[in-house]
């Protein structure tokens, strides 16, 4: 008896709060043994090395925070500030700046097809799986320190309890009470570090029900449907506010995605 | 068009633990109205000699991962999984028991 104990008590020391809470644990540990997201980390690999653009280069030497082709750690720092575009951006903003960079594409190319479905999944989502891998295990620290920063956070902030619409909804609407959920899916309180750092550490992901990649962008794209608001632009400073909000309150906590979704 | 494939397999004791990930619609008669696409064959060799041929169904979710233990092996034995689908393509990924 005193073992048995034991091992729950162990238990709950590994597992983080919501797990322990969370009746679809379970579920979600079954459907994570058998994800495919080794798969999507390969075509993004091939999509990184392969010579594209009227340059006709690779995003080999995209520059993602850690210097030109680090990827060892760079979604854990992200988003941050960059100098040389002189704004705050997240994982796939970068990838879309250095297509236009370093691959001379247009912005309209570059951005015709950034959420795909499960028959092909888009440049931006198998990209955003071989680069966000490389981060796993390794605590996020997005950037925090420059102006610019600090004013990316405080406009999500801003945008998250702003309530616009016709349904006057915010992102706080759904997402600003403990203890909700929409069938299958808690609804995490994204204000709150407890429940951002467990969440944020999934992203992107693969999404079983879909069998497809979900990016931060698609999510607050969609989010935004689901709102019935405009839809927001690709890689805008409202989805970028958004994410930076999100991910600073989910500073510290290791990185265990790429992860797969109900 | 047979998308990547990836293969892990490990000794463990007296066996060895195969774990292979295969990209594939594996798209059903009812899904497809009457065009499934999905893989029929599944076939293991050791070392070039077959220990394994599966059939498979449409019942299968898209983007298969099939685990299973192979008795005995050594390290560095060649583990093929090769699969065939019911429209005729193939895809084989080989890897060396680690």
């Amino acid at each position: 008896m005193r073992a048995i104990m034991g091992s729950a008590a162990l238990a709950l020391a590994i597992f983080p709060a919501w797990a322990q809470q969370s009746p679809y644990a379970d579920y979600q540990r079954m459907t994570a043994e058998s994800a495919p997201i080794e798969l999507f980390e390969l075509g993004g690999e091939e999509l990184w090395k392969r010579k594209q653009g009227p340059k006709s280069v690779s995003l080999e030497q995209c520059d993602l925070g850690q210097g030109p082709g680090e990827l060892k750690g760079a979604y854990a720092g992200l988003p941050r500030y960059f100098k040389d575009a002189d704004r705050v951006m997240d994982l796939e903003t970068r990838l879309l700046h250095c297509m236009m960079t370093l691959q001379g594409r247009s912005r309209e190319d570059a951005t015709k097809r950034v959420f795909g479905n499960a028959d092909s999944p888009s440049e931006m989502e198998l990209l955003s799986m071989y680069v966000a891998g490389k981060s796993h295990g390794m605590p996020m620290r997005p950037g925090t320190s420059h102006p610019k920063e600090k004013a990316t956070y405080q406009l999500g902030q801003k945008l998250y309890f702003h309530r616009a619409g016709p349904w006057d909804f915010s992102c706080a609407s759904c997402h600003g009470e403990e203890g909700k959920r929409i069938r299958m899916s808690e609804l995490p309180v994204l204000f709150k570090p407890q429940y951002a750092r467990p969440l944020m550490a999934t992203w992107p992901a693969y999404r079983v029900s879909t069998s497809s990649v979900v990016t931060l962008q698609w999510r607050m794209n969609d989010c935004y449907r689901q709102m019935r608001m405009p839809e927001p632009q690709f890689g805008s400073d409202t989805t970028v506010a958004l994410i930076t909000f999100m991910t600073v309150n989910a500073e510290g906590v290791p990185y265990r995605g790429p992860a797969i979704k109900r | 068009m047979a998308g990547p494939m990836k293969m892990r397999a490990t000794l463990a004791g007296g066996y060895t633990d195969v774990r292979v990930l295969m990209t594939h619609p594996m798209a059903t008669e009812q899904q497809t109205k009457g065009q499934p696409h999905f893989i029929q064959n599944l076939t293991v060799k050791v070392n070039g000699k077959t220990v394994v041929e599966g059939q498979i169904s449409q019942a299968i979710s898209r983007n298969p991962v099939f685990s299973f233990r192979l008795s005995g092996g050594a390290k560095g034995d060649k583990i093929e999984v090769s699969w065939l689908d019911n429209k005729g393509d193939t895809n084989k990924t080989e890897t060396a028991v680690a």
